[in-house]
């Protein structure tokens, strides 16, 4: 595009031809007011309130909107001259006149020093700039929303007013919405919906949370709106580094390592087969995760607790042992849940005036300073019940309390009792990943019954596993706290690193040899080697075990028909005197 | 007194060895005949081994390897798989019953299904009798003879 030369209120700017004189404008930072321009779509000249005067080199000079009118050579703008300040409050009193009085047109009113509109004021909090439509028709591409009617009757809809299929929910023209007559809303009344509580923005692009290493925004595509329609890329279009690709997709990557730590973490029990706790089907159970990440400052709830209508709820219950400690889900103690939920107790009394509830079978305070902050909680009265709850229903209309009922049996005062509350915390238990098996005969390690992996040995080699050089740290291994996750992720770290800095591997001194007299050279063992150990050498006719790759199974000793190869440490007559020995 | 069987156990070190370990941490209770041989993996286990336990006065053998598909020898389980079969069948050709010679698989994590296994074999046995090689005329001394003779290749 050739560059023309133009003047705004007298300051020379050089433009590209046929670009708009508002981005001139707003380039020498001259402020002329509007509502319906937005950067990225096309100018619509609905609102009029951009009116300038442009003068052309023969010094005729009219009335043109600054958002659409096209820069041409040695064109002179003015922005402030009394015709224009007339013209942009003869628009927009007219258009007060059909609008309710909001802040919008209050604020643009002042500026233009209209104290009264002259035709008063109308009811409509649409002002018709259309960015809604031209939003979700030129970035979104939804199409979902159009004008209807004419002149005074003109109005926002949706096609045939019928809810449209084609709308995806993106928000966008509420967004961009100047006045607030286009909102969201939750169907179902719900302010807050727990199972969607995010770490940090709720947004398509975002970093997901605070401490995120990379600390970088990424796109979710299941939300954005260029993966379901193809259209927007308003990020990338904003982004002044042009970090942003909507190609970019997973890759795999291969690349040799000589250690493995494997941190692959637990999963949480999804507490709705549960059904007697009605986690999914009463409003405000929810799960710690949950009830975690809504205390969350960063998080969208920014740190609030409430309820669904968005509330702060006068009681909590908080359900220990929710799928541990059960003979019908998991027969093991998740470890980390007594000492969290007594945080949890904590910080609903920091930042509510709510009562609190805990059900909990036993007190697990294991750990150094636990028990002394299970102290603490009782001290700041919460109520402590020893007994699982038996269920949570739905309240009924006459209880004052909650809109809950948690019905369990006190064993202390051997009593059954129902608590009225306003939400329940369900501690679910720390179980390992559905593909833990899979990952674990990756590695060539074991998992146990139930599907945690298996340490080489209970106490003396908690953090190694059978696979040399293959280390576990976490939860991946057994539920555990941070303290524990961390000193175990240590030690893993510690011993892969003395195994790296050595630079050489020791290997065991059980490895197979072949007494090249007695072998015959069948290769029989050759193929009996799952790592390919044993090769034949040609020029003696004989086959021969590279101790490097041996890893001293012995098959080929149990398999070679001559009796040539030698199992190192557990060879033939070894194990022969073993017998002879244990039998004797 | 009752019989008190002699049995021999050949635990692959990684899976059942460890399954035994277990059984022992975890307190499980199960007979003490069985004695055990620690072998890197039940693919290690020679035929012979099994014929010189029964040779050298063992009422019965028990091989424990890892589960199939999970042997840290990748495939070693499945040759003992395959081997086993054809031992039995050879010691039963002998006249000795071949429930004497047994293959189970046995994960670390099994702890308690080892002290299982090791007492239903243990009863087994105890219910088949002693094995009474002699009583048939076979003459251990001979037979040791005879494998020292052989050399350095299988004794």
């Amino acid at each position: 595009m050739p560059k023309v030369d133009i003047t705004v209120d007298g300051r020379p700017i050089s433009v590209e031809e046929g670009s708009y004189v508002l981005q001139a404008a707003e380039a020498l930072g001259i402020d002329i007011p509007t509502l319906c321009f937005f950067k990225y779509v096309k100018p619509y000249a609905a609102c009029r309130i951009c009116v300038v005067e442009a003068r052309d080199r023969r010094g005729r000079t009219r009335i043109v909107t600054a958002c659409n009118y096209p820069a041409s050579e040695g064109i002179e703008i003015l922005t402030r001259t009394p015709r224009v300040v007339a013209a942009r409050r003869l628009n927009l009193e007219m258009l007060m006149s059909r609008c309710a009085s909001m802040p919008v047109l209050n604020d643009l009113a002042a500026k233009l020093g209209i104290e009264k509109p002259r035709w008063g004021t109308g009811t409509d909090t649409c002002i018709l700039c259309g960015l809604c439509v031209r939003v979700c028709d030129e970035i979104v591409g939804a199409q979902a929303i159009g004008f209807a009617s004419r002149g005074a009757a003109r109005y926002v809809t949706t096609p045939f007013e019928v809810d449209s299929e084609a709308c995806i929910l993106c928000g966008a023209c509420a967004a961009l919405c100047p006045t607030g007559h286009i909102r969201m809303e939750e169907a179902g009344g719900r302010e807050v919906v727990h199972s969607e509580i995010t770490l940090g923005p709720n947004a398509a692009i975002a970093v997901p949370f605070r401490q995120a290493v990379p600390n970088a925004p990424r796109i979710d595509p299941e939300f954005c709106v260029h993966f379901r329609t193809g259209g927007c890329k308003v990020c990338a279009a904003v982004c002044p580094k042009e970090c942003i690709s909507h190609d970019d997709a997973d890759r795999t990557e291969e690349f040799g390592v000589g250690t493995v730590v494997l941190a692959t973490g637990y999963a949480d029990l999804d507490p709705a087969p549960l059904k007697q706790y009605g986690y999914g089907r009463l409003p405000n159970v929810i799960t710690s995760m949950e009830f975690e990440r809504m205390n969350n400052a960063a998080g969208s709830t920014g740190g609030r607790i409430l309820t669904e209508r968005g509330e702060e709820p006068r009681t909590i219950a908080i359900l220990h042992c929710i799928g541990s400690r059960d003979e019908d889900h998991h027969p093991y103690c998740s470890r980390v849940c007594c000492m969290y939920a007594l945080k949890f107790a904590h910080l609903v009394k920091e930042k509510t005036s709510a009562e609190v509830y805990q059900l909990y079978i036993d007190m697990r305070a294991f750990g150094k300073g636990y028990e002394e902050f299970f102290h603490r909680i009782l001290g700041e009265g919460v109520n402590v019940i020893r007994g699982k709850a038996a269920e949570v229903v739905r309240a009924g209309e006459d209880c004052e309390e909650g809109t809950l009922l948690v019905r369990c049996e006190d064993t202390l005062i051997s009593k059954f009792r129902e608590i009225p509350v306003d939400m329940v915390v369900l501690c679910t238990a720390l179980e390992a990943h559905g593909d833990a098996k899979e990952v674990a005969r990756r590695f060539g390690i074991s998992v146990g019954a139930d599907g945690w992996f298996i340490e080489r040995h209970p106490k003396l080699g908690p953090v190694s596993t059978t696979t040399d050089g293959v280390f576990l740290a976490g939860g991946c291994q057994s539920p555990k706290d941070i303290p524990d996750a961390v000193a175990q992720g240590s030690g893993a770290a510690a011993q892969a690193m003395s195994l790296m800095t050595r630079g050489e591997v020791e290997m065991d001194g059980a490895y197979a040899v072949i007494d090249e007299e007695i072998c015959s050279g069948c290769r029989l063992c050759n193929d009996l080697c799952p790592y390919g150990a044993i090769g034949f050498v040609a020029e003696r006719k004989v086959s021969s075990v590279n101790p490097a790759l041996c890893k001293a199974c012995g098959t080929c000793a149990a398999g070679c028909p001559s009796g040539a190869i030698r199992a190192l440490h557990f060879a033939d007559e070894q194990i022969f005197a073993e017998i002879e020995g244990i039998l004797s | 007194m009752s019989f008190e069987p002699n049995l021999v156990g050949f635990l692959c070190t990684w899976c059942s060895y460890t399954g035994a370990d277990l059984a022992g941490t975890a307190r499980v209770k199960y007979p003490p005949n069985l004695k055990v041989i620690r072998v890197m993996c039940s693919g290690r286990v020679d035929p012979s081994f099994i014929l010189a336990a029964l040779a050298k006065g063992a009422d019965g053998v028990l091989v424990c390897g890892c589960h199939p598909g999970d042997c840290h020898y990748v495939e070693g389980n499945y040759k003992c798989q395959r081997r086993l079969p054809i031992t039995r069948r050879l010691v039963g050709e002998m006249g000795i019953d071949v429930r004497r010679v047994r293959l189970e698989w046995v994960s670390a994590s099994e702890g308690k299904r080892f002290g299982e296994v090791v007492n239903d074999f243990t009863e087994q046995v105890r219910a088949l009798g002693p094995l009474r090689l002699q009583e048939w005329g076979f003459d251990r001394d001979a037979a040791d003879a005879e494998l020292a003779h052989e050399g350095g290749a299988h004794a």
